[in-house]
């Protein structure tokens, strides 16, 4: 068995080095701007044109939060190609499997993750919006300097969940053909005839960098807690 | 000179400022005094325009502005700018030092170099008697430390006018006379202070000049003297009150 081990693990580490590494942390990226933008429109007291946005955004984090994530994959993936749309992509919208996988992690991530931006900013008491008003800032620097530095440490352990659940989400990824770690496994589990040793394998790989992420989110709570836990 | 005439201000259909008209002399203290819910808040939050009256004229020195019109965002920021507020809960910056709640407002509203708002910072906190808390984060101090560093704060602004709601109603008697100790010496620096206050010892003891509101109503506004001498029953049964109440 620890030969099956031995010979597995470089090309599991390889993949995940090569493809669930970068596809989880690029997506949470563009997810964490989605968020925070779909966040502060939704939480804007603009008027007017906003209520349009306003409504696109609120129909775009209800439609990936009440969808499988698999079958947005899919959608992406093999659906648009068949959205021909003459002038723009007149032969169908036909992304690369990579492309199509972080378009959907970051859009799926960017969703839940600004339910959690909004509420941690409404979290923040209105004695600090209004203590940086009345030092003459404006709403854009109060939430920069003021608001968001109070958030992050709010949202610090949800968002954190989110990027743990993003990285084992990041297996879905084979079923577009991406050669992530997960797909690895499958392959030379085809090969070697060894599923419960493969599986079990790449299992174990998942675990280990979930525990890395987990040590580095109490690592930050820490860092970003520092005015509180400072307490006499 | 800071002006308002005929101020009106409702919160669901209850007039809670009705026909306002006051003048906040500079360079003088004015205590806003009256029973609970009678429109003090309102009124001093107003000046600072966290609260925006459905009508009425707002003079600072040569300018005019009317709140059924509204104000720009450039006039906003100048306002608050010129009249700085001090909150009952203090209101500090929690993920900030104590230096760095004084030094954002200079650095970061009024542009100023770091050194010299950091400098200018270490005096307040001198002034306030709390030189050696600059280092600190606010959940460090006691009520009365966080209310100074508040008043600090305001003060590195350079405003024109501070304005207290309540500075010292959540302390205890002890950390209240922190505070005292320094809007007197503030008060005899002729720093323009206006303080909405249920204290009647310091009301009498710095205020120039008493605003006496009632459900919305001015029902004084004149001296100190004047208002500690007055004949009109409402002002000497709130005054006896109110001064039973401190004792």
């Amino acid at each position: 068995m620890w030969d099956i081990i031995t010979n597995a693990l470089p090309q599991l580490i390889a993949a995940g080095l090569k493809y669930t590494i970068p596809i989880a942390i690029i997506s949470f990226l563009i997810g964490l701007v989605l968020a925070l933008l779909t966040a502060l429109v939704r939480i804007s007291k603009k008027g007017g044109a906003f209520y349009v946005l306003k409504a696109i955004v609120r129909f775009y984090v209800w439609l990936f939060r009440s969808t499988p994530l698999l079958v947005q994959l899919f959608i992406v993936y093999f659906g648009l190609p068949y959205l021909k749309i003459s002038g723009l992509a007149p032969e169908g919208i036909k992304l690369t499997p990579l492309v199509a996988g972080i378009l959907t992690f970051s859009l799926n991530t960017g969703a839940y993750c600004s339910e959690t931006m909004r509420a941690a900013i409404l979290s923040i008491p209105k004695g600090q919006w209004e203590a940086a008003y009345s030092i003459g800032m404006t709403r854009a620097l109060a939430l920069r300097r003021i608001i968001l530095p109070q958030a992050i440490r709010v949202s610090l352990p949800p968002l954190a969940n989110s990027f743990i659940s993003l990285v084992k989400d990041t297996s879905l990824a084979a079923s577009i053909t991406i050669v992530e770690m997960f797909e690895v496994s499958q392959q030379i589990a085809a090969q070697n005839y060894q599923p419960l040793v493969m599986y079990c394998l790449v299992a174990a790989l998942y675990a280990v960098a979930c525990s890395l992420l987990s040590w580095l989110q109490g690592y930050l709570e820490k860092v970003t807690s520092r005015y509180v836990s400072n307490a006499n | 000179m800071l002006k308002l005439e005929k101020l009106n201000k409702s919160f669901n259909g209850h007039r809670v400022l009705d026909s306002i008209s006051t003048t906040f002399p500079e360079h003088e203290t004015t205590v806003i005094l009256g029973p609970s819910g009678s429109g003090k808040s309102t009124l001093l939050r107003s000046l600072n325009l966290l609260e925006r009256p459905e009508s009425g004229l707002y003079r600072f020195d040569d300018e005019l502005f009317d709140f059924a019109k509204g104000f720009s965002t450039k006039e906003v920021l100048k306002i608050r700018r010129k009249t700085e507020m001090v909150f009952q809960d203090y209101n500090l910056f929690p993920h900030l030092t104590v230096l760095k709640n004084i030094t954002e407002g200079p650095i970061q509203v009024l542009h100023e170099k770091s050194d010299p708002a950091k400098k200018r910072a270490q005096e307040l906190l001198k002034k306030v008697g709390l030189g050696d808390k600059a280092a600190v984060y606010p959940n460090q101090l006691s009520g009365g430390q966080a209310q100074r560093v508040a008043i600090a704060r305001s003060l590195a602004m350079k405003p024109e006018y501070v304005l207290l709601d309540e500075p010292t109603s959540a302390l205890d008697p002890e950390l209240e006379l922190e505070v005292l100790k320094v809007l007197r010496q503030l008060a005899q620096e002729k720093q323009s202070l206006i303080i909405v206050t249920h204290n009647m010892a310091f009301a009498r003891e710095v205020a120039e000049r008493v605003l006496f509101i009632e459900n919305g109503h001015v029902l004084f506004d004149g001296s100190n003297q004047d208002f500690f001498n007055t004949k009109n029953k409402r002002i000497v049964d709130f005054i006896s009150a109110m001064t039973f109440e401190n004792i």
